[in-house]
């Protein structure tokens, strides 16, 4: 553990706090822009968080301790998911702490918090929004599970720093698997995300919606560190996108200096899955709620088709 | 060089197993068969790519066989019979999308654990397709099995040929062009039978449910 591993790893956290605003509202703008909007500014979700923080947090009467310490773990949950990932640097002192597999378990525990927290208060509308999140939970976990495990087959190793330092060092090839994986892992995040097709992140409409009817009975601080955990969430699937489909850029632990050039370049691979996340969302209608296990079985099978053609065809470029 | 073609080739026969998959969980035919036209613009890719990597030019011709075959009349046939039959949308699972999506998986992998020894002996490029190809005709034999009504099944019927012809060009580099020929004749002539076939149904039974036709006598 170097100096220089520290200070990589602690920019990176810092990094993932300040730019996972950013990143939620650049999709949201290029969302108005795509649907003939005018866009709120795209500092809007740090006056969000800014308005939220100042003012009070009220509790409902029966609320008990898990309500309040929920917010703090699932914070807490998605900062070390960002700073497992590798964005900036590949020489991350946290990396040996968790690999892929446990990255998976931290979306887990901070999935069944907001779940208990949900319906702790005994709210009809936690219950309902607790249920379902847990139904796109269990269906999205095993696909995204899956999508580790091929990139794992390809690079030999399931610790995330190593498997973007494998991909990065390969020769630049067609793998079909590769690509499969990647159309998995975009809809897993889009359902992980609450994101269109799965659900609206921007209705409150009580039928429909999963992610807000979780958080209904938040307020004040607690709800600020919600939202950002969400954007945190966002920034994580992004670079998890980014780490094992287009892990270019990134600085290793021999060429520290390319700790200069890794940062503007993760700004441009960000606004572009922003861009294309925005896209996505405004090409697609959002589905029924009984589709969503149809959707995500279809992840599921394209992420085992992705690790079964890896395994027949092999790596693809050697 | 033959490494990129290699990969190009590799890459089709993903997207092939990918489209058989998208048949299988599709619920509309009309996107049903924009998929078999894709799969056919795939296969004649994946054809040409191999002929240009083994110098074999014969296989341009049954790419360009495939092309005005499946890519254009086979599909403006099909397009014609859903109008005539006004069959756009409705479209009867007998199994759910999801547990046909995992019996899916489980052929795939039987087709891969099938093609494992004969892919290790043969010699061609693509001989890591071959399982790909296995896999994909017996995809299109599931969705035959799913499906209860006749057009899907059609679609089914030609997706499997697809599929097979998938299988001789990765496996052999094709079949010898009397075969080929004799094949494409099949298929079309199987298309135009089966298109009246359909309407004969329609007019019998007043529904394309092959269902109707177990039965022996009028009840």
């Amino acid at each position: 553990m170097s100096v220089l591993g520290l200070a990589s790893q602690a920019l990176e956290i810092v990094a993932a706090l300040a730019l996972a605003p950013l990143l939620a509202g650049w999709v949201g703008q290029c969302r108005a822009w795509l649907q003939n909007r005018t866009a709120p500014g795209l500092l809007q979700p740090y006056r969000v968080l800014h308005k939220l923080f100042n003012k009070d947090s009220v509790l409902a009467a029966n609320a008990s301790p898990l309500f309040r310490t929920a917010p703090y773990v699932i914070f807490g949950c998605m900062t070390l998911a960002c700073g497992i990932v590798p964005t900036l640097s590949t020489d991350l002192p946290l990396s040996p702490a968790a690999d892929a597999i446990a990255l998976v378990g931290l979306f887990a525990l901070a999935r069944v918090f907001a779940a208990l927290a949900a319906m702790d208060v005994g709210t009809a509308f936690g219950s309902l929004g607790a249920r379902r999140e847990m139904l796109v939970g269990f269906l999205a976990e095993p696909a995204l599970l899956m999508v580790f495990f091929t990139a794992a087959l390809i690079s030999n190793s399931t610790s995330l720093t190593s498997i973007v330092r494998t991909l990065s060092a390969q020769e630049i090839g067609i793998q079909p698997s590769l690509a499969l994986a990647a159309v998995a892992l975009i809809m897993v995040a889009l359902a992980e995300n609450a994101r269109v097709p799965v659900d609206n992140p921007a209705t409150h409409l009580e039928l429909t919606m999963v992610h807000e009817a979780l958080i209904l009975e938040y307020s004040g601080r607690h709800l600020a560190l919600i939202e950002w955990a969400a954007a945190l969430k966002l920034f994580a699937y992004a670079c998890i996108g980014m780490a094992l489909f287009a892990p270019w850029g990134v600085a290793h632990a021999q060429a520290p200096a390319a700790l200069l050039t890794a940062a503007p370049v993760l700004v441009a691979k960000l606004a572009a899955t922003g861009f294309l996340l925005a896209l996505l969302e405004t090409l697609s209608a959002k589905m029924r709620i009984f589709r969503v296990p149809e959707f995500l079985g279809m992840a599921f099978m394209l992420a085992v088709i992705a690790m079964l053609v890896k395994i027949l065809l092999g790596a693809g470029p050697q | 060089m033959s490494g990129l073609m290699q990969q190009l080739v590799n890459l089709f026969a993903a997207l092939l197993l990918l489209l058989a998959f998208a048949m299988l969980a599709q619920r509309r035919i009309l996107s049903l068969i924009h998929l078999y036209t894709l799969q056919g613009v795939v296969l004649v890719a994946a054809t040409a790519v191999m002929g240009y990597a083994t110098r074999q030019p014969h296989l341009y011709v049954s790419a360009g066989m495939t092309l005005a075959l499946k890519v254009l009349l086979i599909p403006w046939l099909l397009h014609r019979v859903i109008n005539r039959l006004n069959v756009r949308w409705d479209m009867e699972m007998l199994i759910n999308v999801p547990t046909t999506l995992i019996a899916g998986i489980v052929l795939v992998i039987f087709a891969f654990y099938l093609a494992a020894p004969i892919a290790g002996l043969a010699a061609s490029i693509a001989r890591g397709t071959l399982g790909i190809a296995l896999a994909c005709v017996l995809l299109s034999f599931m969705m035959m099995i799913t499906r209860s009504k006749a057009v899907p099944q059609v679609i089914g019927f030609l997706a499997m040929e697809n599929g097979l012809f998938f299988a001789a060009t990765a496996a052999t580099y094709g079949m010898p062009m009397v075969v080929e020929l004799g094949i494409a004749l099949d298929v079309l002539v199987g298309i135009l039978i089966l298109g009246v076939f359909l309407f004969q149904i329609r007019e019998q039974f007043d529904s394309l449910d092959i269902r109707h036709l177990e039965k022996l006598k009028d009840d």
